[in-house]
């Protein structure tokens, strides 16, 4: 490991004879420089004349430059150590300074990189180097020969290093160089392979072409993936707005529109199979009306009831039977002939397997983009360094208008305060008494909260129970609107409620306010949607036992979403422009509404669990979803640019986006599927209208179809077998459910190891510093020794001469040694 | 003919990602005098500091300064040449490496050009961050609270600066660092 200890010890040991010891040290490495050479020659002389006694390293107290035994380093201005110019020399051209400025030691890096990604090995092992100096071995050179010919020799090494590798991994390796345009352009002309060298050998030259073909191929792909990739890029919409927005209000609120794209991406995934195998399907081949169909009045648009409910759009209109089917019931017993070109479609079959793929591949996506996420946004270790992290990363480069930038500029400011003030109060322990306090008050204010949302959920209970008991004829269908509207209410005002509450408890961090924030809104908007969900299938079912409950649920939910869209307009429109309008002219403040990046988020996640839980009942919800995405978009752009400022507190963009997704994940999407899961596995569907409306379960088509299947011949045998054993059986459900714990378990204990190394490996790095400080020291005391020693000398010399030169007989001059220090 | 095929190879490994490198020359060319547009003329020409400081992506950054001079091959490093112009560009898109970033990033902060971020570097760092006028800036003791815990949490090897290995080492474990594009 580290090799200096052994640099006193073999002074020490051989001091008559430096350069003639057997094994390989530092003096015989050509490379080393001249006068760190004669450095080491010179204190080599010195211990050997002073007899200098082995000195014990006594342990650092942690200062720069306090060091060993003696403390003759001059301390600067702010304890900082001041050394003599010999010594800054050899400090600026150490490795870990160089690397970032010279091109040599780049050159050199990213030779080593290159020599490990061509060989598969690292470096040969520095055991086996016995004590040579590591520098040379990795080739950095120093900065005080500025020698361009060395330069040149690894220059000369790169670029055959560089011919190696394929065509592909060259390019990508010279992208990665952190070198000016004109070098990897230079680079790259030298390392292109010389043409016709394999012509000889036969086989070679067979290789070298596939490799070729293959990297051509490679390189056009690339190139057409770019070129799409920018077309894409151009044609996409909203690129020019997201630009602007994140210009003007930075990444934060920027991700808030990008969760809004990512949503409308989800539903642009969901909606094509529904139309295709459902909704399609159905309106080609329209079932016979029931009964007269309604007018249509402009009521319809908000309650979803009237003239919709015997269209398309929900479940009733479905019909129970095979569709197309070739033969009619024959009429005289005869044989019927298939038409030509007709294809059986069962209806119910379609609509459940339709609904479980789609919902199955919405999960898979979104699990998938939640661990990607999850992937970019944490990092081991990553909670400790924030003020480093701060400082070096939150600037934002893409905010362009100046007003924004003093902006950034205040944000930065406030933040580092913030986090300096935090770190104070951290160091400084509260005491008892007021850690004490602070628990009561948050547990005083959690219980209010709590106790808000229970009242909320008890409301909505009520109501509902009273919309059960006053049925609703058909002429007064605007008081179904009612239970939304209280709904849409109690989520509107519950946050305001929340904020006010907050306001009495102070925490430590402020992202951790955010944090709590998002948690109790989110409490209230599921526990709220949960009462409903036991109210459509626990209650609805049963008092709507001869008519179609399915419609009903859908149409609910039909009003839910569109009351919760005029709500959120409403919202947009009191909260942002009519506040700015009120401060600016009432309250005569500068300041316009910060935009409430976690209440609009949670919004968005509201209205996409609406449309999950309710696609079963009504195929045409992620439609209505994308249009109220799109028109949402729009008008959060008009009111963000006219009216609101990006918000003040530290938001990690990444993580917040992280956030969002898995909380669309969790309580959002889990939600839905457990509720969906219920609706087809335990609830008796309606036996007048929809596609299984003479079965027990909806899943019921389901295993009608595995037994038809069972009954209809040998071949097909695997897939009700599979049905039997995969699905029905609960054995592989607990199996796979044990594999997933077990991968789980493995990757803590993997991090948990990983954490260690790091510990373990700073206390290294920390070590080595140690050792170099030390080294710099001695350095520091040599060169002073040896000025000291040269000026002593100078006037000894001077002195001799001015002796001479008076002309007073001395009789043999004696040569006075001055050369020993104090 | 030629100058614009140079200008098209670039596109290979400058990672201007949605930016091509014609599009970049575009941007080059206008801040040119108008008598020097050509394509021979500009793939020579040099444009001074204070032209590239007007682009409106540099103009409210208060990194600018050093950007410039980082990327800027001329012996007194004031003014830059269109393949200087693109390796910017580069650096600052969507598509480069984290690896690059850093590595220039650094670069960018190290304002004495040592090799090493030490207290004077990251004192000038924070006051570009906080602002520009006097009353924006943090206090003597807040610069010194905050520097001293900036090195207590990167300075891994105690020598009282922060060299490119240990910044590398802090970057990566922000995911932020993204914003490090234009």
């Amino acid at each position: 490991m580290s090799q200096s200890p052994a640099f006193v010890l073999n002074v020490l040991e051989t001091p008559e004879d430096p350069e003639g010891s057997q094994e390989p040290s530092p003096y015989d490495e050509s490379e080393v420089h001249d006068s760190f050479h004669q450095l080491i020659q010179e204190q080599s002389r010195w211990v050997a004349e002073e007899g200098l006694e082995l000195q014990q390293r006594q342990p650092e107290t942690g200062a720069l430059g306090a060091s060993g035994s003696d403390h003759e380093t001059m301390l600067g201005p702010e304890g900082a150590p001041v050394y003599s110019m010999a010594t800054l020399r050899i400090l600026a051209s150490m490795p870990s300074r160089t690397i970032g400025r010279s091109r040599g030691a780049i050159i050199s890096q990213y030779y080593s990189r290159t020599v490990k990604l061509r060989r598969r090995a690292g470096r040969p092992q520095l055991r086996d180097m016995g004590r040579s100096a590591r520098p040379s071995l990795r080739l950095y050179d120093l900065e005080l020969d500025s020698a361009v010919l060395e330069e040149e020799e690894k220059r000369g090494l790169l670029v055959k290093e560089l011919q190696g590798l394929t065509a592909a991994q060259r390019d990508h390796m010279l992208r990665g160089m952190p070198l000016s345009l004109a070098e990897k352009r230079g680079l790259r002309e030298e390392s292109r392979p010389p043409r016709g060298k394999h012509r000889a050998q036969w086989h070679r030259g067979l290789l070298s072409c596939c490799d070729q073909l293959r990297d051509s191929c490679v390189l056009a792909s690339h190139n057409l993936g770019l070129a799409l990739l920018s077309g894409l890029q151009a044609l996409m919409p909203w690129h020019y707005a997201l630009k602007r927005i994140g210009g003007r209000f930075g990444s934060s609120v920027l991700s808030y529109f990008l969760f809004l794209k990512t949503l409308l991406a989800f539903n642009t995934l969901l909606l094509p199979p529904l139309l295709a195998f459902i909704v399609g399907v159905q309106a080609a081949f329209p079932p016979a009306p029931t009964g007269p169909v309604p007018a249509f009045t402009g009521l319809e648009l908000l309650t979803g009831g009237g003239y919709f409910t015997h269209s398309v759009m929900y479940y009733g209109y479905y019909s129970n039977a095979t569709l197309n089917q070739p033969c009619a019931s024959p009429l005289d017993g005869s044989q019927c002939t298939p038409e030509a070109g007709s294809l059986p479609y069962s209806m119910p079959l379609a609509y459940l397997f339709t609904l479980g793929a789609a919902f199955f591949i919405t999960c898979i996506t979104l699990v998938y983009s939640m661990s990607r996420s999850f992937g970019e946004s944490y990092r081991v270790g990553s909670t400790s360094g924030v003020h480093a992290i701060t400082v070096f990363c939150s600037w934002d480069y893409k905010v362009t208008q100046r007003w924004a930038t003093r902006l950034q500029h205040d944000n930065i400011r406030t933040q580092l305060k913030e986090l300096l003030a935090e770190w104070q109060s951290r160091q400084h322990r509260r005491s008892a008494c007021g850690q004490l306090r602070r628990v009561a008050v948050l547990g005083l204010v959690w219980l209010l909260c709590l106790g808000t949302t229970l009242g909320c959920t008890l409301a909505v209970y009520t109501f509902s129970e009273l919309m059960i008991k006053s049925p609703v004829s058909a002429e007064r269908e605007a008081v179904l609107l009612l239970l939304p509207l209280v709904v849409c209410l109690l989520n509107l005002g519950g946050p305001y409620l929340f904020r006010i509450l907050a306001a009495l408890e102070r925490h430590d961090s402020p992202v951790l306010e955010v944090y709590v924030a998002i948690c109790r809104n989110l409490i209230l908007k599921m526990v709220t949607l949960g009462i409903l969900c036991y109210h459509w299938l626990g209650r609805r079912v049963g008092t709507l036992k001869d008519q179609c409950w399915e419609n009903f649920v859908g149409q609910e939910l039909y009003r839910l979403m569109v009351m919760d869209f005029i709500f959120t307009l409403l919202d947009t429109l009191l909260g942002e422009l009519v506040w700015r309008l009120f401060s600016e002219k009432q309250l005569k403040r500068k300041g316009k509404p910060e935009f409430d990046i976690a209440g609009n988020v949670l919004e968005l996640i509201y209205g996409q669990t609406l449309t999950w839980l309710g696609v079963l009942f009504s195929p045409l919800l992620p439609a209505m979803q994308i249009i109220k995405l799109l028109l949402l978009f729009y008008i959060k752009k008009a009111s963000l640019m006219a009216n609101c400022q990006a918000p003040r507190r530290p938001w990690k963009a990444s993580h917040m986006s992280t956030v969002f997704i898995s909380l669309l994940c969790f309580p959002s999407f889990l939600g839905a599927a457990v509720f969906l899961c219920y609706a087809v596995w335990q609830v008796k569907p309606s036996s007048t209208c929809g596609p299984f409306r003479t079965l027990d379960t909806m899943y019921e088509a389901g295993k009608v179809w595995v037994r038809r299947l069972e009954k209809a011949g040998p071949r097909v045998s695997w897939l009700p077998w599979i049905h039997r054993y995969l699905v029905e059986d609960t054995f592989p459900i607990y199996l796979v459910s044990a594999l997933l714990l077990a991968v789980i378990y493995l990757n803590i204990q993997v991090v948990k190891g990983q954490r260690k190394v790091i510990c373990l490996l700073k206390e290294q790095i920390s070590n080595e510093g140690e050792d170099k400080i030390f080294l710099i020291n001695k350095l520091q005391r040599v060169y002073e020794r040896k000025e000291r020693s040269r000026s002593s000398r100078e006037a000894g010399q001077s002195q001799e001469l001015s002796v001479l030169t008076s002309g007073a007989n001395l009789g043999p001059v004696f040569s006075v040694k001055c050369g020993r220090g104090p | 003919e030629g100058g614009m095929g140079t200008v098209k190879q670039s596109d290979d490994f400058t990672l201007t990602g949605s930016l091509p490198s014609a599009r970049a020359h575009r941007r080059f060319c206008e801040l040119l005098p108008q008598e020097h547009r050509s394509v021979e003329e500009s793939l020579q020409a040099r444009v001074s500091l204070e032209q590239i400081l007007s682009l409106p992506e540099l103009k409210a950054n208060p990194f600018k300064e050093r950007i410039c001079k980082v990327f800027s091959t001329s012996p007194s490093r004031d003014s830059l040449s269109f393949e200087d112009f693109l390796d910017l560009l580069s650096v600052f898109s969507d598509t480069a490496t984290p690896d690059i970033k850093s590595h220039y990033a650094f670069r960018i902060f190290d304002f004495d050009d040592d090799g090493t971020l030490n207290r004077e570097d990251l004192s000038q760092l924070v006051n570009c961050l906080t602002g520009e006028s006097e009353d924006t800036r943090l206090s003597a003791s807040e610069m010194k609270q905050l520097i001293d815990n900036i090195l207590e949490e990167s300075d891994i090897d105690r020598d009282g600066t922060i060299n490119l290995s240990e910044f590398q080492h802090v970057i990566s474990r922000s995911p932020d660092f993204a914003s490090f594009t234009v």
